[in-house]
């Protein structure tokens, strides 16, 4: 039963708590014991079992009394980067060592209102730099799926920066997640561990009580085990918060409804340039296959072109440390977190940065530090930002021609082994985002969806991008892909 | 373009990084790599496109100028390594 329990969508949960068939401790307490069970993952920083039992009674007493909320009695696992009041939140990253908040962020609020309860705090990739999870000062987060079925032994990564959330997700270790976006953060290792991810257009979801990364491209969105559970959760995080002056007062619509639309009438639009060289051939079918599901559901199928995706990836290496280098700012060891003394102020500045950051961390403050310096300012940054005008500007003319919604393969590959990018160039970790980041650049709603098993038996999925503020034509293709395509769970060997 | 040792420390000054000399060396290498990945923008005709500076359409809300929060310097200061009496506590700045 207990393994049952945890292995339930969102909205069996919700069914079966309406339903009496069983209560929120119960769930809660088979969470705790999986989450026991599953130490070898290292999908969670900090675990909060104590208050999730205290959240599981009180939801226990409201289904009783017949007032329940929309996310009543949900187990969620919280990225690292979500604040929380009063429990562990450091971006996965030492120099915040310590630190817990004495405020909560706007995201988790609302799910927490929501009737949502908390397991813990996920791992990811330190500030959320990272494609498979391997920057986290606290290591490593192993991926559920193992090649052939689980008769590799091999370790594979769960993908990155949200690796925590989907190995999490995928491992029955919490019904939902928390996630982030900056360049493919939610959807890159949705892609990896067969788990459904959205990253909503830019303004839908807060950022306030999210630690930044890079301003102008970081979304928050769910990780999720069924497009429909992602509907639920985005629904309850979604929506206007004076605190974010990017955020966008627009009414948050009835995702879960949209599940149900299907594609009758749209145009779905499939770009040429992501036709990548040297993409694996079980992409390029992967991508034949999610064609014709969407046509057989009534979609018109439409060759179009996005010329600039090609430099959507190195002015995303620009604009995005360029930010991070000024929001990371703040770690000086004064307000949080680690302070290693020197022998004046800038000199303790100086050490408590280079002892709190990681490689990848230093890495991208030295870049985005040196191409806002003087002198390079115009050459890097400002062309960097007319890039991205360009690779906007591709979106809307080919929505402006009637374009309803664009798929492409999520990622160029299937999850990769842990350690095996160690002796690769940065450059070839970034290319991971190759078919995610434009959807950053131009402020999108994107979305990945599980489609089929590589040779490997590892799953690949298909990533949908849409309108500004339409995400649900994206629920409505992905529930077509779904259905037509099954759900993918890994085989239990930890 | 790509970056030299001195160049490398320079920036590193500049973003409050203690480095070694080894750190610089293959901070070089990796900075230059990827600047040199990033140099394909110059393909790109950008003559007459406006930089983006938000990706939807908006302008910044305004708010009225009145006090909406504060007298919390507990919480304020409650995360700081170290502090006296409300305040943050750093090396001596000025002699």
């Amino acid at each position: 039963m207990t393994a049952e329990l945890t292995g339930l969508s969102i909205a069996a949960l919700r069914d079966g708590y309406a339903a009496k068939s069983f209560s929120p401790v119960e769930v809660v307490d088979a969470y705790i014991a999986a989450l026991d069970a599953a130490r070898d993952l290292n999908a969670y920083v900090a675990t909060t079992p104590d208050r999730a039992r205290a959240d599981a009674k009180a939801s226990e007493a409201r289904i009783a009394a017949g007032t329940a909320r929309p996310l009543e009695g949900i187990p969620l696992g919280i990225k690292d980067l979500f604040a929380t009041e009063g429990v562990h939140t450091q971006a996965a990253s030492h120099i915040l060592d310590g630190f817990k908040p004495f405020y909560e962020s706007t995201i988790t609020a609302r799910l927490f209102g929501d009737g949502a309860t908390m397991l813990g705090k996920l791992n990811m990739d330190e500030f959320a730099m990272g494609s498979s999870n391997e920057t986290s000062f606290y290591g490593p987060v192993v991926n559920p799926w193992r090649a052939g079925g689980g008769s590799s032994n091999a370790a594979l990564v769960p993908g990155g920066s949200s690796g925590g959330s989907s190995a999490a997700v995928a491992a029955n270790l919490c019904a939902g997640a928390t996630a982030t976006d900056t360049g493919g953060s939610i959807r890159q290792p949705a892609a990896f561990t067969g788990t459904v991810g959205i990253k909503p257009t830019y303004g839908r979801c807060s950022r306030w009580g999210v630690v930044a990364f890079a301003s102008s491209l970081d979304q928050a969105g769910p990780i999720t085990r069924t497009v429909r559970d992602a509907a639920i959760m985005l629904r309850s995080m979604a929506g206007f918060d004076p605190k974010d002056s990017t955020s966008a007062d627009i009414a948050v619509p009835d995702y879960e409804a949209a599940t149900g639309r299907g594609m009758k009438g749209k145009r779905i639009g499939i770009p040429k340039e992501y036709r990548v060289d040297g993409m694996p051939e079980e992409i390029e079918a992967l991508w034949a296959k999610g064609r014709a599901m969407l046509q057989d559901a009534g979609a018109e199928i439409v060759d179009i072109s996005l010329p600039h995706t090609k430099y959507a990836l190195p002015a995303y290496y620009i604009v995005a440390p360029a930010e991070a280098s000024s929001n990371l700012a703040r770690y000086d060891g004064v307000r949080y977190g680690l302070r290693v003394p020197g022998r004046d102020v800038t000199s303790m500045y100086e050490n408590t940065r280079a002892a709190g950051f990681g490689t990848e961390v230093k890495r991208r403050i030295m870049i985005g530090t040196y191409v806002l310096s003087a002198g390079y300012y115009d050459a890097y940054y400002l062309r960097a930002q007319k890039v991205r005008t360009l690779i906007k500007r591709d979106f809307e003319t080919v929505f402006a021609d009637g374009i309803d919604a664009i798929l492409t393969p999520a990622t160029p590959s299937s999850a990769f082994g842990v350690g095996e990018m160690s002796k690769a160039s940065p450059i070839e970790m970034y290319l991971n985002d190759i078919f995610t980041v434009t959807a950053n650049m131009a402020g999108l709603p994107a979305m990945a969806v599980p489609a089929g098993l590589d040779g490997k038996q590892l799953p690949l999925s298909l990533q949908l991008i849409g309108r500004p503020f339409d995400e649900e034509t994206l629920f409505a293709a992905a529930q077509v892909i779904e259905d037509a395509a099954g759900s993918f769970s890994p085989t239990r060997w930890w | 373009m790509s970056v030299d040792t001195v160049t490398v420390k320079r920036v590193a000054r500049l973003a409050r990084i203690a480095v070694t000399d080894d750190e610089a060396e293959q901070l070089k290498s990796s900075l230059n790599g990827i600047l040199a990945f990033v140099e394909q923008l110059n393909e790109v005709d950008v003559d007459g496109v406006e930089p983006m500076t938000s990706v939807q359409p908006m302008r910044l809300r305004r708010r009225k100028d009145e006090v909406s929060d504060g007298f919390m310097a507990d919480k304020v200061t409650g995360n700081a390594p170290e502090t006296e009496d409300g305040f943050f506590l750093v090396p001596k700045v000025v002699e």
